[in-house]
């Protein structure tokens, strides 16, 4: 008999792979895309604020699709056998935080030195962007499930949790940015950016679970 | 036990409403005489300062503005402690009817700050650590703001502002720390005013009459704020008893 946890994360990549997990590479490659129209096809200028682009569009890719997270749950009454299941909910929700993050944070990972080479990117710059973004996608995710479970099973929660968890990653935008930035050396800001993660992986879930608990009806 | 339990009968918040019912006249009256005094004392008696001249006067608005700012959330991050471990009933009135006070002295410290750097940095806005990180602060009283109106249910609203509010809590210092990191970062201390080592009585103690005048009506704001909202809890458990047994002539017609 497999445990909750792996039980979790099995239901929830094979859930995934049936499909809408790719849409937020398509979303992050939308915003690149954008961009040059906004700011002009100029590929030195692009080249420099491309590790800012890059974050941006992995910011919103991430904060976007977290309504999915745990509203599904919510709808097929799969939350309420959470809530019963022998592991505690602090666990079962991490799980589904990290089967959400290998689903749609590993992606964005993937794709972001490849769109980098669309923006002129230097390949050592868009390495450190790929390094920054294995750390500060988790530490997004873990942030953003709170604001999933504050708004699960509200009717307008679409919008509202980007309101909520953005000015709450800032942080993790001002080291994930500051990780990438070509002229700097050594794990400085690397390092706060996986102190946040590790941080956030704690209070993320804990938050999240209790959100979860105090809010069922 | 004598002494504690005039405090504790106001945990009850109907005698916590007839207390604040009677508090009220008297908070309204201190805080308009401290008002006057203070504005007095700032906008006539205190020098202009040698170097920014008149605009200094807009310091005695904005910082106690800027001071109960943070003083509004941290109220609310210890009503939400009340919310959560106690399940006060006082804790969730107390924390809703601080957060649009908050919202607004956010609003009248990023407004009055705005005012005072077009002539002294010659924009009305720059990216400083400080203003941007009061920036952050008031988009968060904006997220509370949302979440709250959008639930409905006022116990399962206190409980999730509750959790964003600490939430908040946790992360404000975080967010504090970076953005003073990022701006030493990205700018050069041009725009950062050098800080007045010490600061005149003569502009000190109007400031300090003025934060007294600000917490004075940011208690009385807060208060009559509370009293309004048993109030409206009040009416609606009203609603909800009538509509409950309302008689049964309301029943839907059967369908087709």
């Amino acid at each position: 008999m497999p445990s909750p946890l792996s039980a979790v994360l099995n239901r929830d990549l094979a859930l995934a792979r049936g499909g809408g997990a790719g849409l937020g590479v398509v979303f992050f490659l939308l915003v690149v895309t954008v961009t040059p129209f906004a700011v002009g096809p100029d590929l030195p200028l692009l080249g420099r604020i491309g590790p800012a682009i890059l974050w941006l569009g992995a910011l919103l890719a991430t904060l976007l699709g977290l309504d999915r997270l745990l509203q599904a749950d919510h709808e097929d009454g799969g939350l309420d056998l959470m809530h019963l299941a022998p592991a505690p909910l602090e666990l079962v929700v991490a799980a589904k935080i990290l089967a959400h993050w290998l689903t749609t944070g590993v992606p964005l990972v993937v794709a972001a030195p490849l769109f980098a080479v669309m923006l002129d990117v230097g390949p050592q710059t868009s390495l450190k962007v790929a390094a920054s973004l294995l750390l500060g996608t988790p530490a997004l995710a873990c942030l953003g499930a709170v604001g999933a479970a504050l708004t699960v099973g509200l009717r307008r929660g679409g919008l509202l949790v980007p309101v909520l968890i953005l000015p709450l990653a800032i942080p993790v935008l001002i080291f994930g940015v500051a990780a990438s930035d070509p002229a700097r050396d050594g794990f400085g800001p690397l390092g706060v950016l996986a102190g946040l993660a590790l941080g956030y992986a704690v209070l993320g879930p804990v938050a999240a679970a209790a959100a979860l608990r105090l809010l069922r009806d | 036990m004598s002494l504690l339990s005039p405090v504790t009968s106001l945990a009850n918040p109907s005698r916590f409403a007839a207390f604040a019912e009677r508090l009220t006249p008297w908070l309204i009256g201190a805080t308009a005489f401290v008002f006057a005094v203070a504005l007095y004392l700032a906008l006539v008696v205190a020098p202009p300062d040698y170097q920014q001249g008149e605009t200094v006067r807009i310091m005695f608005i904005h910082v106690p503005s800027a001071w109960l700012a943070m003083f509004a959330y941290t109220l609310m991050a210890i009503a939400s402690l009340g919310v959560l471990i106690w399940r006060h009933p006082l804790a969730d009135v107390s924390a809703k009817a601080a957060a649009p006070l908050g919202a607004a002295f956010t609003f009248l410290a990023l407004a009055t700050g705005s005012l005072w750097g077009k002539p002294m940095w010659g924009a009305w806005w720059v990216w400083d650590a400080r203003l941007t990180s009061f920036l952050i602060l008031f988009i968060m009283y904006l997220g509370l703001m949302a979440l709250r109106s959008a639930i409905e249910e006022p116990s399962r609203a206190a409980k999730a502002c509750a959790i964003l509010t600490l939430v908040g809590s946790v992360n404000i210092p975080i967010i504090k720390f970076s953005v003073d990191w990022w701006n030493t970062l990205h700018q050069p201390a041009s725009v950062i005013r050098a800080g007045k080592p010490t600061m005149d009585p003569s502009i000190l103690w109007p400031l300090l009459i003025a934060a007294v005048a600000f917490t004075l009506l940011f208690t009385t704001l807060h208060l009559v704020g509370m009293r309004t909202e048993l109030l409206r809890r009040r009416a609606r458990t009203l609603r909800l008893t009538a509509a409950a047994s309302a008689p049964a002539a309301l029943a839907p017609e059967p369908a087709e």
